[in-house]
């Protein structure tokens, strides 16, 4: 058989932005930073994408895998393989500048700097203020720390009274 | 990639298995809050908490199946095995009990586990060290979830006291048992891959009283420690857990959706 992937690793991450994360479809698997690398087989008949999930029990995972598979078989791609990896362990601090100010535009607060030293049950949180991605107040507050999805906590904004959701910094 | 270094494959499955084991059972019991919890928010935060520890234990009982060798996946070891084959820790399959002892549980452990994470990152076996950073972000918001509780409840009203420091005596004698060292534990901690489980009981047992001081209530006194799950006896709750968790895998075996 002989090779029949033409892509380069670049074009291959290129059809991978058009793959978005179905929980916050603002942004693509590679911005997510859930797409961790793409390897070409040296006989050029198969693509591996290594993928790591955001969080542990994450249930879109299995919905991403697929769509990747979906993605590049559209491109001519037949031979597709998705490997799962754990380690680094996912951090939203690697979403890029852009990929926040899209959360933002899409009405999601974005994360703010993960933070590696908390103390482990504050009396009080002392968190950097959220901005309001409707009305850009920051007389906001967290309700909670889960939301409607494992990556994103409640809040609520005290100046337009509107309950946003924030991504949190993981 | 550096070829990982495994612990020898008995040790490594039987160390896998409990900290699997203790995560599959708790996040079960917690998504018996799913629709019952009371408030909506508190709804949604105990059901993306025991996601998070479903999450951990099906990554920790596919790494125990292959360590096994018998490349058992998460699936078989989750659902068909039974009670006495369960290496989870008693104060994981209590029964979920009103709101104060769920989230008093959840604070017990979620300590235990923030300090059991912290030094697992440096495990030999990087698969483990790969898990335990991962689940060591997520339990940091679960400790912090269930510490401002706690402290809410115990510095709250009257009832919200009482209800959760009678929790706090209730669950006391299922903590020891999260320390308690064996064949097994030695081993794994000596093969670079594990934790003596007993080097954090005093960590554990300071951040512990700081939040209950905090929450105005009294660390129970010293009493006997229960034990056991970790060699397969468990309480009556688990059986019944089980029967549920098990029964749809059980009566459609090979059923993939």
């Amino acid at each position: 058989m002989s090779a029949v992937v033409s892509h380069s690793r670049g074009e291959i991450f290129e059809i991978l932005e058009s793959v978005k994360d179905p929980e916050v479809p603002v942004l693509s698997v590679v911005e997510l930073g859930v797409v961790r690398d793409v390897e070409i087989d040296a006989e050029g008949r198969a693509v591996t994408v290594v993928i790591t999930p955001t969080y542990s029990g994450c249930p879109a995972m299995k919905v991403i895998e697929d769509d990747i598979v979906a993605a590049l078989r559209d491109h001519g791609i037949p031979v597709v393989n998705v490997r799962t990896t754990y380690s680094p362990a996912w951090t939203t601090d690697w979403m890029s500048d852009e990929a926040k100010r899209k959360l933002e535009a899409y009405g999601i607060a974005p994360p703010g700097r993960a933070s590696r030293h908390d103390e482990l049950v504050p009396l009080r949180r002392r968190s950097a203020p959220i901005r309001c991605p409707y009305c850009h107040s920051t007389n906001t507050r967290i309700e909670s720390e889960f939301g409607s999805t494992a990556c994103k906590a409640i809040c609520y904004c005290d100046d337009c009274r509107q309950p946003f959701e924030l991504f949190k910094a993981l | 990639m550096t070829s990982p270094v495994t612990g020898t494959p008995d040790v490594l499955f039987e160390y896998l298995l409990r900290l699997g084991d203790d995560r599959l059972v708790l996040g079960h019991r917690l998504s018996e809050w799913c629709g019952h919890a009371p408030i909506l928010e508190e709804d949604i935060a105990l059901a993306n908490i025991a996601l998070d520890l479903v999450g951990q234990g099906t990554m920790l009982l596919k790494a125990a199946g292959a360590a096994e060798g018998s490349n058992r996946s998460e699936d078989a070891l989750a659902y068909f095995r039974d009670a006495v084959d369960y290496r989870n820790a008693l104060i994981c399959e209590l029964p979920k009990g009103d709101f104060g002892v769920t989230i008093v549980r959840q604070f017990l452990f979620s300590v235990f586990s923030v300090l059991l994470w912290e030094r697992l990152t440096s495990s030999a076996n990087e698969q483990l060290a790969g898990i335990a950073a991962k689940a060591l972000k997520e339990c940091r918001y679960h400790v912090r979830h269930a510490g401002e509780w706690v402290i809410m409840l115990g510095d709250g009203t009257e009832e919200s006291h009482r209800r959760v420091q009678a929790a706090l005596d209730d669950l006391w004698r299922f903590t020891g048992e999260l320390f308690l060292t064996d064949d097994i534990d030695r081993a794994a901690a000596k093969q670079g891959v594990g934790v003596d489980p007993s080097e954090l009981q005093e960590a554990w047992r300071a951040q512990v009283e700081d939040v209950v001081r905090r929450a105005t209530l009294s660390v129970p006194a010293d009493v006997y420690m229960q034990r056991g799950g970790r060699e397969g006896r468990h309480t009556e709750h688990l059986g019944h857990m089980l029967a549920e968790m098990q029964i749809v895998a059980r009566s459609h075996p090979g059923a993939a959706w």
